[in-house]
């Protein structure tokens, strides 16, 4: 799926082809892309980039399952007992349940936050080692073989997004490898993107749609005919602190 | 001058002894690694992923190789992965008995330990399969012993192939 597509002749054929599956012209070209998840022995590539968009209107007053299905998929967390002699501030946080209120009327409500992926991520900028990485997809992670766990990416960070591991672990999940002396932070649950492509759903999208708010979409900013990226056409997103210009992977609504 | 050839002699004699007691001493305080046995194999012919002999020797540029290419580029082809090591290297955590990294009964501690290297993997990855974990070895039907006991396990390049590269269904 790394073959350049060239986008005018398919926004041709979009009336045509539009939601008909994949007319392969030749192999791996396609008239029409359709969601597909890459195979296993191909690299990720730029013609994607993985992106969320949060309705802040529809996340539940109080509710928390995405922080919860997050801990489940990842392993971090207390339903874990992970990081047992770490005190609160230290423990490992993916993602976060932040409350917004406006002091002048009283409203407030909440949103997730998490690592929001940006397309010009500080934490890359400034990391010493070169851990601190963004694949060709947009997902930003931190390769933990080389990280020194020096912490200048949490410094960087604008949405406290990342945290350190203190301490000795054991029983990770394979999915999630974590350990003392890194840095760790949400990695859009890069193993269910690689398996399921643009079908994926990160576990706190899944956990909030099982909750019944479906206040989630993923999917890929690059391709105009995602569900991401046709409801950001229709209604925006807002991007948090956009003053930074970091083009962010995860939009929000109602903020 | 006597004594003086007396001493050297006693001296040859005694080095002479060292030498001798080196290797016998060396075989009975350093014995040679417990290597477990696989869940499974491929096949007698050809052991593991690659032949023994090429793995016992070079399996960390398998693994330096795959982790970088998982990382950075997202590729998640099964073959080399550690996740599969893992699960076809060392049992199932069960009730009372789990086999960890920091134990000699461990695959990869029981020779690390003996060649004095140490393994950095542990730290962040786990060293024990998910406990629903189903190894590529499971599909063959071999699993279930621990202990291989060298029944045959041939496969044809095809049921090779599917096992190999099951990661790119």
């Amino acid at each position: 799926m790394s073959e350049h597509v060239d986008t005018s002749r398919r926004r041709f054929l979009g009336g045509t082809a539009g939601a008909a599956a994949g007319i392969s012209i030749a192999p791996g070209v396609f008239l029409n892309q359709v969601a597909q998840a890459k195979p296993a022995d191909q690299p990720v590539s730029s013609d994607n980039r993985w992106g969320m968009l949060i309705d802040t209107n529809k996340c539940g007053d109080g509710c928390d399952a995405c922080v919860r299905g997050c801990m489940e998929e990842n392993g971090w967390g207390d339903i874990h007992n992970s990081e047992p002699h770490s005190s609160p501030e230290q423990k490992a946080q993916w993602i976060r349940i932040v409350e917004l209120r406006d002091t002048s009327t009283g409203y407030a409500h909440q949103l997730p936050l998490m690592c929001q992926h940006c397309k010009h991520p500080p934490c890359v900028d400034v990391c010493p080692t070169g851990a601190s990485m963004k694949r060709a997809d947009g997902i930003v992670l931190v390769d933990k073989h080389i990280c020194i766990g020096c912490r200048y990416c949490m410094m960087a960070c604008p949405y406290k997004a990342r945290s350190f591991i203190h301490e000795d672990l054991q029983d990770q999940l394979v999915v999630a490898p974590r350990g003392k002396g890194t840095v760790e932070s949400c990695t859009l649950c890069v193993h269910r993107v690689d398996k399921d492509g643009a079908d994926a759903v990160p576990a706190c999208a899944e956990a909030c749609a099982a909750e019944g708010h479906d206040a989630f979409v993923f999917g890929d900013m690059n391709d105009p005919n995602s569900e991401i990226s046709r409801q950001l056409a229709l209604h925006g997103g807002t991007q948090i602190r956009a003053d930074l210009g970091l083009d962010l992977g995860v939009r929000y609504r109602g903020i | 001058m006597t004594r003086l050839f007396q001493s050297l002699q006693s001296l040859a004699l005694a080095t002479g002894m060292a030498f001798l007691a080196i290797p016998l001493l060396a075989s009975a305080e350093v014995p040679r690694p417990d290597i477990p046995e696989a869940n499974a194999r491929y096949s007698e012919a050809q052991g593991c992923v690659e032949p023994t002999e090429e793995m016992r020797k070079n399996h960390m540029e398998y693994i330096l190789h795959q982790r970088d290419e998982t990382m950075r580029r997202g590729v998640r082809t099964k073959q080399y992965s550690l996740e599969e090591c893992i699960n076809c290297h060392v049992p199932k955590p069960e009730s009372g008995k789990v086999v960890r990294s920091d134990s000699k009964e461990h695959f990869c501690s029981s020779c690390h330990s003996y060649a004095a290297v140490k393994i950095d993997c542990f730290s962040c990855h786990r060293d024990t399969p998910m406990p629903d974990a189903d190894t590529t070895m499971h599909r063959l039907g071999s699993g279930k012993a621990h202990h291989f006991t060298g029944t045959e396990a041939e496969l044809t390049a095809d049921a090779l192939r599917a096992v190999t590269e099951e990661g790119l269904q």
